[in-house]
């Protein structure tokens, strides 16, 4: 690890502040961060955390329905407090890393990076979740723009993030073995307006909608409704853990078994 | 009714106490006056020149005090293999200098060539950093077929078809076993990968070298199961430091599984580093480099071929194996392959033909040693598996096929056609009693269960005998051992009759702090509380070869018997005088000495005292003191044996493998602790299965490690493991050791990874799926795509 300087604003006019400088590395959780710090991959000069903002905590309702998550909330809380508000997402988050992981990681850590086998960007996606930063919203449809690429700009923060809540979802994540992050995982989602099918882990492209199975789901949501469609496994990650054909064919196994237990 | 203490109690281990209250003390806990720290420069190329090294700009770097690289360590020894082997031409192995810092060139992604000594962590890291090496890139050579079919890229210059050795076992027998398998009714082949395994220690390891310029005496401390002979590698055979001003310490070690048997360079060059600047010097490896650098597992390529009558009855057996050794010799990395595998090719099955051929090949990868099991877990995956496979093609029973060829209880002492005297042993009993434990009977209903959920359910077995607490010196010696494989303990009585028990043995998880107390109290009839094990340092103890090879106990624990037996003769001598009574009228019984027929009686602790404080005592004749040691070199190995069955679930969609239960019947001989024991066999297996499921080491093709952390190498947790079901009441006592014990501690590792896989096979093949063979680690990808092919 390099030195670097480390500050704790308490407000997010104070952290965005701070963000503006040469060198200012925005830390919220930082399960991926702190690790590349450890492994000299990366030499801020001054680390700006966020999970002392108050007004980026917790979990509440807006008047609209929708699950509002704040961007420094920990999995922990979400598996805590949204596990009555919205199930399928309280699982997702319980099923996050380790015990200390789900303590330390956080909603806007992870939807900032966008690791492209993460957990949280299947929800997002699979939601049509708005995410909501200092200076703007974005639609979850136009957030991701491949593996850790996002819509973000240098400094900008993730204060929220507001997840419509579905009738009926379910996440089936199917781990690699090693890391245990998603090898495939898909959030199922239906709505009055139709049915979202988000898959994380798979694509070369990070997250994605599998629009040929939402529509399929819209017209019938019943897994067997999924029987005639295949994935192209061109664009899918080839890896130690699995062939682009693998992650293919899982994606419609997993697909199915979230639609069987939404 | 369990004991509470003594022989045959489950004495809890003392030793957990500090391990888990965070007391224990480990080489990166110990922390000195003046204390410096190195970092290593490991390459990041596979194979290449060092063109050049510039350290100028590193040793202006803040904080940096020196600066080491290859050439400062030209003029000293390597680090050697510790056994010879012949190749089957009888020309001796190539033994390629494996020096502290790699020099001229670099021979895997991770090798050290180059150290910075500063007065922080980051300062060194920092300083190798500012490094300027050069380096002119060669074709790396990963893979064994191609490193040995082209002679002209090569590891070491001057070996040209990157084979250490070609070894044959026993090439006497080539000729009678081929002519056998020529007229053999049926044959079953079957090639397979056994694959290569990171040992992971939970503690890296870690060096601290101290020189003191007063007295010109060195100290290591280090993360060591033999702390003796890794002063005999690094002083006589590397730095050229006299055995007697080097004090090494193996403080409290996290776990070892063989890779911290061997000598590294890391320890060399703080020792050296700390003389060169009088201040000691520590090192603690990160997990990347644990990953890079501590010596690999298993590794082989094999075919193996069975011949068979259509009964089932076994004619002949031959292998034929690559084996890969790596970049360098690590210490015990060219005995693994062959005498600690090949002699092992019999198994538990009169089988009376044999033939092993192995070729050991260098390639660009880390070194490669022995790693729980060493050489026979390679063994035993290879029988077991064409064994099965044997059993599919002829249409007989896997169990059936097995106990119809076992070595019977009349035939031992058995000797096999590959060398070894197997001296005794039952594989019916622990065959019959795995019947029992599994519940065989229940499966079909257990499968049916399964079919429910759309899971196919399959039962595997394994029936195995392994050799270890390798002996005798005279024998290894023979076959090419350059160390003696005897141990030493030292007994202690102190005055008040309180013990402190020296052991050559090295206790890194295994629990010998309790177990020695144990049988030094039942022997004794003295409080295991009054007994003090004490292990890990050359200044303390009187001699040892450490822990390795199951040996503690077998070897270690009959040299600690000797030494209390001749505490007890002693004692009579002592007793005899205080009681006015002839010395064979002397008994010995629950801690006190008796004049046979009478009430007359001295104890323990009073015979203690009376041999420091010997007012009224024997002078003449006897010293005083009691304090007693004793070497013991066995007279064999011994031969553990078991039976284990594996059940598992394959998701048919996925191929996700679910290991449902795993039971194991062993033949431990005496059983010294029950509860230890059944660990040690749960820490095995829970390796076993790691191995058959998980665990995978890969080097592409260009040699970088792809499974360097644990974001790619799956280690085996909680939740990919069954409750064990596990058994040691088959016991058929060692012939030849004191205590009639047997090796417990690598047997789990040995005897469960073909049991995984058979059960995988037979549970697709009683889906209608039937799949020959599938390489570990059966992976979730793998079985699919093994079921879709």
């Amino acid at each position: 690890m390099y030195a670097f300087e480390i500050e704790r604003p308490s407000t997010i006019a104070a952290a965005a502040s701070a963000l503006a400088h040469d060198g200012a590395q925005a830390l919220s959780g930082g399960q991926t961060l702190i690790p590349s710090l450890k492994a000299r991959l990366a030499s801020p000069e001054v680390l700006i955390s966020l999970t002392g903002i108050g007004e980026m905590q917790g979990v509440c309702i807006a008047d609209d329905g929708s699950l509002c998550i704040g961007g420094a909330t920990t999995h922990a809380t979400v598996t805590r407090d949204a596990a009555t508000k919205f199930p399928a997402l309280a699982h997702l988050a319980s099923m996050i890393g380790d015990p200390a992981v789900r303590n330390r990681g956080t909603v806007g850590g992870s939807l900032a990076n966008n690791d492209p086998s993460a957990c949280y960007p299947a929800a997002a996606l699979g939601t049509g979740a708005t995410i909501v930063t200092n200076t703007r919203k974005i639609a979850a449809d136009d957030y991701f723009q491949g593996m850790f690429s996002t819509a973000l700009h240098e400094g900008e923060i993730i204060t929220e993030v507001r997840f419509p809540v579905p009738h009926k979802a379910n996440y089936q994540k199917f781990v690699q073995p090693a890391s245990r992050f998603a090898l495939v995982g898909v959030f199922v989602a239906k709505y009055a307006g139709g049915v979202r099918v988000a898959v994380t882990g798979a694509s070369d492209s990070g997250v994605f909608r599998w629009t040929a199975a939402e529509t399929a789901l819209s017209a019938n949501f019943a897994a067997s409704a999924l029987d005639g469609l295949t994935v192209d496994p061109d664009g899918m990650i080839a890896d130690l853990h699995g062939t682009p054909e693998y992650r293919a064919h899982l994606i419609k196994v997993m697909t199915k078994r979230a639609v069987a237990a939404a | 009714m369990p004991k509470d203490s003594g022989i045959g109690a489950s004495s809890k281990r003392r030793e957990d106490v500090r391990f888990l209250t965070g007391r224990g003390k480990y080489t990166a806990d110990i922390q000195l006056h003046g204390q410096t720290y190195a970092a290593f420069a490991r390459s990041n190329m596979a194979h290449a020149r060092i063109v050049s090294i510039d350290t100028a700009a590193a040793e202006a770097m803040p904080g940096v005090l020196a600066v080491f690289t290859g050439a400062d360590f030209a003029a000293v020894g390597g680090n050697p293999a510790g056994w010879l082997i012949n190749s089957r031409d009888g020309t001796p192995m190539k033994e390629p200098k494996r020096p502290v810092l790699a020099h001229g060139k670099v021979r895997h992604v991770g090798d050290a060539y180059a150290a910075v000594i500063a007065e922080t962590v980051e300062q060194a890291q920092a300083g190798v950093e500012a490094l300027g090496a050069v380096f002119d890139e060669l074709p790396a050579i990963v893979d064994m077929a191609a490193a040995v079919a082209n002679p002209s890229n090569r590891v070491h210059d001057e070996i040209a078809d990157n084979v250490c050795y070609d070894w044959g076992w026993i090439e006497d027998n080539r000729a009678a076993v081929d002519a056998a398998f020529k007229s053999a009714p049926h044959v079953t082949t079957l090639k397979l990968i056994n694959n290569r395994l990171v040992p992971n220690a939970m503690e890296p390891r870690a060096s601290i070298g101290v020189y003191d310029p007063g007295t010109e005496d060195y100290k290591l401390y280090t993360t060591s199961q033999n702390p003796h002979l890794t002063r005999l590698l690094v002083a006589a055979f590397v730095l050229g430091i006299p055995e007697h001003k080097l004090n090494v310490i193996a403080p409290d070690v996290g776990g070892g599984f063989g890779s911290k048997i061997y000598h590294y360079g890391e320890e060399a060059l703080v020792l050296a580093a700390s003389k060169r600047l009088g201040r000691p010097v520590k090192w603690v490896a990160d997990r990347t480099e644990s990953f890079l650098s501590d010596a690999h597992g298993r590794d082989h390529v094999t075919t193996i071929q069975l011949a068979l009558e259509k009964d089932g009855t076994f004619l002949a057996l031959r292998t034929e194996t690559l084996a890969n050794v790596g970049a360098y010799l690590s210490n015990f990395s060219t005995v693994t392959p062959t005498y600690l595998h090949g002699t092992l090719m019999a198994g538990p099955y009169k089988t009376p033909l044999v033939y092993v051929n192995v070729k050991t090949v260098f390639t660009n990868t880390a070194p490669v040693d022995a790693y729980r099991g060493a050489g026979r877990p390679e063994a035993t995956y290879s029988i077991e598996r064409v064994v099965d496979m044997a059993a599919r093609e002829l249409g007989l029973d896997p169990w059936e096929l097995r106990a119809k060829n076992f070595i019977t209880p009349d035939m031992f002492p058995y000797t096999t056609p590959v060398a070894l005297q197997y001296d005794t042993g039952n594989y019916q009993a622990t065959l019959d009693k795995l019947v029992e434990l599994s519940d065989k009977a229940g499966f079909e209903g257990r499968a049916a269960e399964s079919a429910s959920r759309g899971k196919l359910r399959g039962l595997g077995l394994s029936t195995w005998v392994e050799a270890c607490g390798i002996a005798p010196s005279a024998l290894v010696g023979a076959l090419g051992a350059r160390i003696g494989l005897y141990d030493a303990a030292t007994v202690r009585v102190n005055p008040t009759g309180n013990i402190s028990v020296m052991v050559g043995a090295h206790s890194h998880g295994q629990g010998h702090e309790t177990v020695f107390a144990q049988v030094v109290s039942s022997m004794l009839g003295i409080p295991e509380a009054n007994i003090d094990i004490v292990h890990g340092d050359t200044a303390k103890i009187p001699f040892g070869m450490g822990s390795y090879g199951s040996r503690s106990l077998a070897v270690c624990g009959s040299a600690m018997t000797k030494a209390v037996d001749k505490i007890i003769a002693k004692g009579k001598k002592i007793a005899a005088h205080m009681l006015e009574a002839a010395e064979g009228d002397i008994v010995f019984e629950n801690g006190n000495f008796s004049v046979t027929g009478t009430d007359k009686k001295k104890t323990f602790g009073e015979i203690a005292f009376s041999a420091y404080v010997p007012h009224n005592y024997p002078l003449e004749t006897l010293e005083p003191g009691l304090e007693e040691t004793a070497f013991y070199d066995p007279a064999n190995f011994t031969y553990p044996a078991g039976a284990y069955a594996c059940e598992v679930e394959v998701d048919p969609e996925t191929g996700k493998v679910e290991v449902m239960a795993f039971t194991c019947a062993d033949d431990f001989g005496n059983v010294m602790n029950p509860m230890i024991v059944e660990g040690q066999v749960h820490g095995g297996v829970a390796q076993g299965i790691g191995q058959a499921l998980l665990e995978n080491t890969t080097y592409d093709a260009t040699g970088q490690l792809t499974t360097a952390s644990y974001m790619d190498y799956t280690m085996p947790r909680a939740d990919d493991l069954p409750m064990y079901v596990v058994d040691h009441s088959c016991s058929t006592p060692c012939t030849h050791n004191p205590l009639g014990v047997k090796g417990c501690g690598e047997a789990g590792a040995i005897g469960s990874p073909p049991a995984v896989v058979n059960a995988v096979i037979d549970a697709l093949a009683r889906a209608g799926r039937p799949v020959a063979h599938i390489d570990m680690p059966l992976s979730p990808s793998r079985v699919w795509a093994a079921m879709n092919a």
